[in-house]
């Protein structure tokens, strides 16, 4: 459709959202924000292909993680790293942390696989129902439905270490469960 | 070893801090609402042809470095 005032509107009312998405995402606001941008221009030279009707937000976030995904392939090897250095600091925190520190929450949602994470962002944050999560991330209702619940277990597992075996700890968590005794 | 009350095989007490905790770094990003630079950039758009025309114009930027 053409780009309106009300569209352009309506675009710019999807922008706090987005950049949330996007920070979540990236874990980096000056990142997250050149995506954002990305995005919007992207939208807005891709406005005729956009549905009079159809959910604006799900069609913005779907440029967003598409544009996310290819930008990560990039610098894969750069996370792989940042990971890597992650699970040193893990086995050298103590074992119980009574409440969640901020850091330690962002540090966790970084530690997630990549299609975890969105898939929980979108349900646990952003609000879309399952179904247009699923639309965003081109997948099955099903297939974001146990990625969300393993996001949660994984999450569980490695802020609560303490209620981790409940929850059956893959490697990394056991790693960390075994880091104590040696 | 702890007892844990489990609800759909995840302790629900646990499942809710962490929902707080997901939901709460979100919404204090969506509470900054939108930096000038985006409004600005949506404003001063005329249309498709101006969007794409930016991005190429990233494009080359960036394969300059």
């Amino acid at each position: 459709m053409p780009l309106t005032d009300s569209l352009r509107d309506d675009i710019l009312a999807s922008v706090p959202s987005l950049r949330a998405f996007a920070i979540s995402l990236s874990g980096n606001g000056d990142r997250a924000d050149d995506l954002v941008q990305e995005t919007l221009l992207r939208a807005i030279a891709n406005i005729d292909s956009f549905q009079p009707g159809s959910n604006l937000p799900a069609w913005l976030f779907t440029i967003l993680r598409n544009l996310f995904r290819s930008d990560y392939r990039k610098r894969r090897r750069e996370v792989e790293d940042a990971e890597g250095n992650y699970a040193k600091t893990l086995k050298t925190q103590p074992a119980q942390n009574a409440h969640l520190e901020f850091e330690e929450f962002r540090n966790a949602l970084d530690k997630l696989p990549q299609d975890q994470r969105e898939a929980l962002i979108l349900v646990g944050a952003s609000g879309f129902s399952y179904e247009d999560a699923a639309a965003i991330c081109g997948c099955a209702v099903g297939t974001i439905k146990s990625r969300v619940n393993r996001a949660r277990s994984k999450l569980s597992a490695l802020l609560y270490v303490d209620g981790a075996e409940d929850f059956g700890p893959d490697e990394t968590v056991r790693a960390v469960i075994g880091g104590n005794g040696g | 070893m702890k007892e844990v009350k489990k609800q759909g095989g995840l302790n629900a007490e646990i499942q809710s801090r962490i929902g707080h905790q997901l939901r709460a770094m979100y919404d204090d990003v969506v509470r900054q609402g939108v930096p000038d630079r985006f409004a600005e950039l949506i404003r001063k758009l005329d249309g498709p042809e101006a969007a794409a025309a930016q991005i190429d114009d990233t494009a080359k930027n960036d394969g300059r470095d």
